[in-house]
């Protein structure tokens, strides 16, 4: 069976772990890659007025800043290699949103990597894996 | 920002505190100043009509805001539920995820407003006016929803969305813009008699006030030392966040303060549980109080004016401060915003400010005589209070009556709110400024400094001047702004209607 894997992805050793575990998959499968960067963002954070004012503006400048730099590293790379990709860039809940994004692309996979926090400081940081293990749609893979 | 004119706003600051060996007389001479200069801009706006005590400037907030609350059918009644929605995010676009939401822009300019005029007005109101003084408060938050709404509606429909990507807008804006659109002359000319009083009341109300009840609460605690000092150290802090760009202060600030704010009510909330056998006749004193003055200087007229001034300094409904805040959220409906700006003075000044009313009332600060009535201080001027305290004193002294630690976290409090809304302020006089002058760094650093300085005035003057001054500036925005309000309030309306009528037919649905 072919089919789409949703890989989270932030550039990190963990993310860059999970995304090859991912290619090799889909390579296999004849499948594609959707690369899913997640801003973090709360509608309920609290900004200075100057931060209000300059919101639309900073986040027009974070986006084409993720974007240009997930083009110019992996997605480059896996053209390259011959895996189709797409991107998808969002603001939110990074748990929250992987599995929203494999629902709307109809995804068959979540692939995410995991930073190896001690149990202390994922319960009180939240882990992104824990929480998606809990939410997710589709089945969901994470490399350590 | 070039370090030349950094160092010259610098050395300007300096310049103030520059004199140590007249440190004593140093706060005398600010106050004479400041008291001679000011003084025919606090009467000219709090004259009374001829032949009475009754200022005018009160009656023109009142009616107002009975205009507006009638004009659109009580909408502050109306749509609470649906405000509280949007506020949630119900309605909101997820697309538009990483842009300014309902929430923050209430937030935000929540955190303009709930500062000293819940804390410190209060009092002020309470120790003049009496217990009744709250009941017109309470009202006058009420009404001035109404106000709020149709400002912050305005503020979003004529507000500026750059090229860069920046967004704002405020009373000059649809001052200047609204009334081009509807074929009026003068629009421009309010837009900018709104400006200079926005600038004024930015280094009255929106600093000085703030910075004199900070150094009041400060030296309360710490003993008494001169109010430069504090002065000094506030406008640096301030300096550091608006001119040196220390965002990580102003982002402390803004978590810290609504936390603050939940803490101030719940813990009015406990005192006031304390004495639950005193709430029916905490209530009583304040109905009572509302109608017959129970012998307040001023009888009911003189509660009437007290919890009027307080409300209004306090929810800032009517004055088009708030709209300065409100006006960069994300939405494709102007309304909206006006509808979540409806829950700004119910929560600003009927929960917070009746709760610093309530627990003043309640743990007994106010003298009464054996007859009932209220004595009056020496001078005749206010309400005998247990230690003779007045402003933020009070209220200090009547939560440390019931929780003998309690002033110390208050103090806390009264310096983050200070500090937030002198954030707030900066930026709305800012604004103003710009408008005005053009915009460009030198202009708007040359403001910045201008503020700083005030910090230290407003420290270091007596509360009586800086307050009047504050209510006179404050109030001044709120004469133009209203005035600009009734020409445009139809445009509201087509807007309301528009946006109900589709709310009703479903073409406005949530997003799940």
């Amino acid at each position: 069976m072919s089919g789409k894997f949703v890989v989270g992805y932030d550039g990190s050793v963990s993310a860059r772990r999970a995304l090859e575990f991912a290619v090799d998959r889909a390579k296999a499968q004849g499948g594609s890659i959707v690369l899913a960067h997640v801003l973090e963002w709360s509608p309920y954070s609290f900004l200075t007025p100057s931060e209000l004012e300059e919101r639309h503006k900073r986040r027009r400048e974070e986006m084409a800043r993720a974007e240009a730099q997930l083009n110019e590293t992996v997605v480059k790379e896996l053209k390259e290699a011959g895996v189709p990709v797409e991107t998808v860039i969002r603001y939110g809940n990074t748990a929250d949103l992987l599995g929203k994004i494999a629902s709307e692309t109809g995804a068959i996979q979540i692939v995410v990597g995991r930073e190896g926090q001690s149990a202390l400081e994922a319960r009180i940081f939240g882990s992104v894996a824990g929480a998606l293990v809990q939410t997710s749609p589709v089945p969901c893979t994470i490399v350590p | 920002m070039h370090h030349k004119n950094l160092f010259a706003a610098f050395a300007a600051l300096l310049a103030l505190a520059a004199a140590p060996a007249r440190a004593q007389s140093i706060d005398e001479t600010v106050n004479q100043i400041f008291a001679d200069s000011t003084g025919w801009f606090v009467s000219l706006i709090f004259s009374n009509f001829p032949g009475t005590t009754f200022p005018w400037i009160v009656a023109w907030l009142v009616v107002g805001a009975t205009v507006f609350t009638l004009y659109f059918g009580f909408i502050q009644f109306r749509a609470v539920g649906h405000a509280i929605s949007l506020v949630k995010g119900d309605y909101s676009d997820p697309n538009d995820a990483g842009e300014v939401s309902h929430f923050q822009a209430l937030a935000t300019a929540l955190s303009g407003t709930v500062g000293l005029g819940n804390i410190a007005g209060v009092a002020v109101a309470v120790s003049i006016g009496g217990p009744g003084a709250t009941f017109w408060m309470i009202l006058a938050g009420l009404m001035g929803m109404a106000s709020k709404f149709t400002e912050c509606t305005l503020g979003v429909k004529y507000r500026n969305e750059y090229e860069d990507g920046r967004v704002s807008g405020g009373p000059m804006y649809y001052l200047s813009k609204g009334f081009a659109e509807r074929g009026l002359p003068g629009g421009k000319i309010l837009a900018v008699l709104f400006s200079v009083f926005c600038i004024l009341g930015a280094l009255g109300g929106g600093n000085m006030f703030q910075a004199n009840q900070a150094h009041q609460q400060i030296s309360g605690i710490l003993g008494e030392y001169p109010g430069w000092i504090t002065g000094i150290v506030f406008a640096g802090v301030v300096f550091a966040v608006i001119v040196g760009g220390l965002k990580s202060i102003a982002r402390v600030t803004e978590k810290i303060v609504p936390f603050m704010g939940i803490l101030y009510v719940g813990t009015a909330l406990i005192i006031i549980a304390m004495n639950a056998d005193k709430i029916g006749w905490a209530f009583g004193e304040i109905l009572a109080g509302a109608f017959t003055g129970l012998g307040v200087a001023g009888g009911m007229v003189g509660a009437l004016i007290q919890g009027f001034k307080r409300a209004a300094f306090s929810n800032e409904a009517g004055v088009g401060s708030a709209a300065i805040a409100h006006s960069a959220v994300r939405t494709k409906e102007p309304i909206t915003e006006g509808l979540v700006s409806l829950l700004e003075p119910f929560i600003d000044t009927v929960v917070i400010c009746t709760m610093t009313a309530l627990v003043i009332i309640i743990t007994g600060q106010l003298v009464a005589g054996p007859d009932g009535n209220y004595l009056l201080n020496e001078a005749g001027t206010a309400i005998q209070t247990v230690g003779g305290t007045s402003g933020v004193g009070l209220t200090s002294a009547a939560f440390g009556s019931a929780i003998s630690w309690f002033p110390y976290i208050l103090a806390v409090a009264v310096v983050l709110f200070a500090f937030s809304t002198m954030i707030s302020w900066s930026y709305y006089g800012l604004k103003a400024w710009t408008y005005l002058f053009g915009e460009g760094e030198t202009k708007e650093l040359v403001f910045k400094v201008i503020f700083c300085i005030f910090v230290v005035i407003g420290a270091a003057a007596n509360l009586g001047p800086v307050i009047d001054f504050s209510d006179a500036a404050i109030f001044a925005m709120a004469v133009v702004n209203i005035i600009g309000l009734y020409f445009l309030m139809p445009i509201v309306k087509r807007e309301l209607d528009s946006y109900l009528s589709r709310l009703r037919s479903g073409e406005i649905t949530k997003f799940v």
